[in-house]
């Protein structure tokens, strides 16, 4: 490269350098997480959060599970079962509106499709009031159903379904279920969905994340601390330390257990998530 | 329910089936449907009402309590409120301050992902992109400890170069960082899956032409994949102007972030501090028209013209 004519041009280490910065940005703070658990409160608040002696994660994450009567497994077991639950039943329904819009025409299923595509726009946060309001006029606030409810709901999922039923769905399989007379719900059931199933993964792994990391909505709706999902847990421990600090060792070790199950869903569906975000992102 | 007449399915008979023509697809679509209205439109609806009038007891709309409709009363009200208009103007600076920074460096590590120099492409994607895994609560909680004088190990690392910056005391930036860890890399792996998507004849062919990868990227790539920019350019508006978790956290640590910094936090304290429902459904819902008018904006000015591509591939 020394002769020739010099273009403005990058050398190998100079992109892969920023690179490794970049990546040094998104990873360190998880490695001070995964170090600070291991502390106590005195070397936690005294900064020693990077030397490896002083070896606290056995006795912080015994205190975790004694504090409160174990009330953060309770919080995590919801957050499980908020989001395990939630995310399949919200791909299944959004998976069989995606399919609807795929392969059936029925007169105004464009703009139907089009008032979904509103829904996607419209700020979350800014129903969760009038949600209360609601859910308190039901009778169902502060209630499991409160925070259950509305995580099923995900326009953009139904967006991404249909994309996938496109990609994914070829009209002769239908028609020949069609020739053998196989009924329209049998079809959706045992041909539609099994060819549709990468689609249905991918809207499980956004929306679990969605509802695990959801914060808002349960902080609006819930007043009883044996249904809160771990994030307002961790919002009210953290809310404690300002009075007593030997709640840092559990909101940190509490946040790095928080944190594995979509770190680990991540890394183990890779194929999945970015064929979601491809998706999403052609048209 | 569904009336079989023969002459609308003489028509369609090609490709809708013949049994209960809108039978399954009713069952099919009505879970969906239901939660859809049940969940976003009743309660956009319901805001509406709601911020045309005033409630005078907190009672949660059982019977005894007295509604007053005032039409654009709680709107003039919000749109008076000194800490209403700072929430707004905290978030523009936010925007303004975030999105370009956040697109910008998005870009740029798509691209330089993209281009052949990079390696262990898999890993570098999947290493930015894991922040995004994190809870934002967590990782508003992580950054503010590594804010905070004492706890912070980075802090103590630029105070021994001999530097002090006052993190907690400037929110602003605070935040933007909290919201660039989070969401760079969940679009750095949006821009690199559109680059990829990119016919490797149209860059061989800029390469012939003598561009070098700098140009090709500025001037080939960046306009081929604007579909994607427009639409990670859509929900990062719609996801900024909805800011609560971050300063929310920041909140009670950081005295420079009151309890209304954001239109969020103005609602949230007006309904659950104040009871005072009419006032922040009104701060919802000018929210939520600000988020509209921006996305229109935005799709707008990412709409393609056609005569100028034409042009530039000719």
């Amino acid at each position: 490269m020394s002769g020739g004519p010099r273009h403005w041009s990058l050398s190998r280490t100079v992109v892969n350098g920023v690179l490794v910065l970049a990546t040094a940005y998104t990873l360190l703070p998880l490695g001070w997480l995964l170090t600070a658990a291991a502390k106590n409160t005195a070397d936690l608040l005294g900064g020693n959060t990077l030397t490896p002696d002083n070896f606290n994660l056995g006795r912080n994450l015994g205190e975790l599970a004694s504090t409160g009567d174990g009330i953060y497994f309770r919080w995590y077991a919801n957050s499980l079962l908020y989001a395990g639950l939630g995310a399949a039943l919200c791909a299944l329904i959004c998976v069989a509106a995606g399919y609807v819009f795929h392969v059936y025409t029925f007169p105004g299923k464009e703009k139907l499709f089009g008032l979904v595509l509103v829904g996607v726009m419209v700020p979350t946060t800014a129903l969760a009031l009038p949600m209360y309001l609601l859910a308190s006029e039901v009778g169902i606030v502060n209630s499991f159903w409160a925070v259950f409810l509305p995580s099923l709901v995900n326009p953009f999922g139904v967006y991404l379904a249909r994309v996938f039923c496109t990609g994914y769905i070829p009209g002769e399989v239908l028609e020949a279920a069609r020739v053998d007379g196989t009924g329209e719900l049998r079809t959706f059931w045992s041909v539609g969905l099994p060819m549709v199933m990468p689609g249905f993964v991918t809207v499980f792994l956004f929306q679990f994340t969605a509802i695990w990391n959801n914060f808002f909505l349960p902080l609006v709706m819930l007043s009883d601390n044996k249904l809160f999902p771990v994030s307002l847990g961790l919002f009210t421990w953290n809310v404690q330390t300002r009075s007593f600090p030997e709640y840092y060792p559990l909101v940190v070790t509490g946040a790095l257990l928080a944190v594995i199950p979509l770190i680990l869903a991540f890394v183990l569906l890779q194929r999945h998530w970015k064929a979601g975000l491809t998706a999403g992102s052609v048209k | 329910m569904t009336t079989r007449t023969a002459r609308s399915a003489t028509s369609r008979a090609a490709s809708s089936r013949r049994r209960g023509r809108y039978g399954a697809p009713a069952v099919l679509l009505a879970p969906f449907l239901l939660l859809f209205t049940a969940c976003t439109l009743v309660p956009v609806g319901y805001a509406i009402h709601l911020s045309l009038y005033t409630e005078q007891r907190g009672g949660l709309g059982f019977g005894g309590t007295e509604t007053l409709f005032t039409g654009w009363g709680n709107y003039a009200r919000a749109l008076k409120d000194d800490a209403f208009l700072e929430g707004f103007a905290n978030i523009a600076l936010y925007c303004l301050m975030y999105i370009p920074l956040m697109i910008a460096l998005a870009l740029a590590l798509a691209l330089l992902l993209d281009s052949a120099l990079a390696r262990a492409k898999r890993f570098f994607q999947l290493a930015l992109f894991i922040p995004h895994a994190v809870p934002g609560i967590i990782a508003a909680l992580i950054w503010m400890y590594l804010y905070t004088p004492g706890i912070s190990p980075v802090l103590d690392l630029l105070e021994t170069a001999g530097t002090r910056p006052d993190l907690l005391g400037n929110p602003l930036p605070a935040v933007v960082n909290m919201a660039l860890w989070q969401w760079t890399g969940y679009n750095v792996v949006i821009f690199y899956a559109a680059l990829q998507a990119i016919p490797r004849e149209v860059l061989e062919a800029a390469v012939v032409d003598g561009a070098g990868p700098v140009r090709t990227a500025i001037s080939i790539k960046m306009p081929l994949i604007r579909a994607s920019l427009a639409m990670v350019g859509l929900f990062t508006v719609i996801g900024s102007l909805q800011l609560f978790t971050e300063p929310m956290i920041l909140h009670g640590t950081a005295p420079a972030v009151t309890s209304a910094w954001t239109p969020n936090m103005y609602a949230y304290t007006a309904a659950f501090e104040r009871s005072d429902y009419g006032l922040a459904a009104a701060s919802s819902v000018l929210l939520a028209a600000a988020a509209a008018l921006l996305s229109f904006a935005v799709t707008r000015l990412a709409r393609p013209r056609p005569e100028s591509r034409k042009e530039r591939a000719a």
